[in-house]
């Protein structure tokens, strides 16, 4: 499958990103830089992590006027698959991609840490290649990561199980403590209801390789590939098996800011 | 012609800096201060527009840009016409 890392300035998560999706889950990469207008074949679109923008005027508000996020717009709207880590969340709230808005921390403070998140649901196509109440541990890195989203919102995403992570302890239980951020409902990962869309605040791809103190975050790239190789089917699967990956050095950044 | 435009938080959510702000009066013994709600303050210029027009255009830039309808509300001001 053929994945797409949006850069927009100020994205610092996106190497990362791509190293996880090119040489550990062995998938063919490409950056799309923020000013181009063509998302270039790609099967899935990732909103890395960072402070796009500087973080102006709200996180993610300016980069959802970035010509890309056209295309992710009508890519979205035509059922393609996106994924938006941190910062991409925050952008695919402003965008208006997924409901709600996201607020300072409860403590006010910038939290880096490792947190656990319990998968809600596993029937989507970021969450398949997990169970229904499974802990994942999962680093975090966030100012606004407080979700919010009014009473009739909140109470209409539980209904449509569009809540697939939230914040918990080690064990899985929910709690006051373990929300760390204060979001509403200790959402932590959110889809849309058409099931194409996913925001997560926790880093995956922090989380993906053994020598980073844990490979859960491999579970939603592991979904997100079966879940296009499903789509795509049995017939054109050879394709994706005729990329043979290798450890290859990150290509320059692209474009100029 | 300038314009004034404040954004902050709606009254249904919480605003952590506000009180954080609050709580430091308090300690500095300004217990007169019953709330604080913080908030962004743009001061803006416009250009080849009637009153009419920009009061139809600032609602519509505070709207779709400034502040974020779901959490924030705002009002707006014309300073020099």
């Amino acid at each position: 499958m053929k994945f797409g890392v949006v850069v927009f300035p100020g994205s610092n998560c996106d190497y990362d990103t791509f190293h996880v999706l090119q040489n550990v889950m062995g998938q063919e990469t490409v950056f799309l830089w923020h000013k181009e207008h063509d998302l270039r074949g790609v099967d899935c679109v990732v909103l890395p992590g960072g402070f796009s923008y500087g973080d102006y005027l709200r996180s993610g508000a300016i980069a959802r006027f970035s010509p890309i996020m056209r295309e992710v717009k009508k890519f979205a709207g035509s059922g393609g698959l996106v994924l938006g880590i941190c910062n991409g969340f925050q952008i695919l709230l402003e965008a208006g991609l997924l409901p709600g808005a996201m607020l300072r921390n409860k403590n006010l403070k910038f939290l880096c840490q490792h947190v656990h998140i319990r998968i809600e649901n596993n029937r989507t196509a970021f969450s398949s290649a997990g169970h229904r109440g499974q802990v994942l541990r999962i680093p975090i890195a966030h100012f606004d990561g407080n979700y919010y989203a009014p009473p009739d919102l909140l109470s209409q995403l539980e209904k449509n199980k569009q809540v697939v992570f939230r914040y918990c302890d080690e064990i899985g239980k929910l709690s006051e403590e373990a929300n760390v951020n204060g979001s509403a409902h200790s959402i932590a990962g959110l889809i849309n209801h058409q099931g194409n869309v996913l925001g997560m605040m926790p880093h995956p791809e922090r989380a993906s390789e053994k020598i980073l103190g844990s490979e859960d975050g491999k579970i939603i790239f592991r979904s997100m590939i079966d879940y296009l190789e499903k789509k795509r089917g049995t017939g054109k699967k050879k394709a994706t098996r005729a990329f043979r990956p290798t450890v290859t050095p990150l290509p320059p950044l692209i474009g100029t800011f | 012609m300038k314009v004034r435009i404040l954004v902050s938080l709606k009254e249904s959510v919480l605003d952590p800096q506000g009180q954080t702000v609050r709580n430091a009066l308090h300690t500095l013994g300004y217990h007169q201060v019953k709330d604080v709600r913080q908030g962004k303050v743009f001061e803006i210029e416009l250009e080849g527009l009637d009153r009419a027009e920009a009061e139809k255009v600032i609602p519509e830039i505070a709207d779709r840009v400034l502040a974020n309808p779901i959490i924030e509300k705002f009002s707006w001001e014309i300073l020099e016409a």
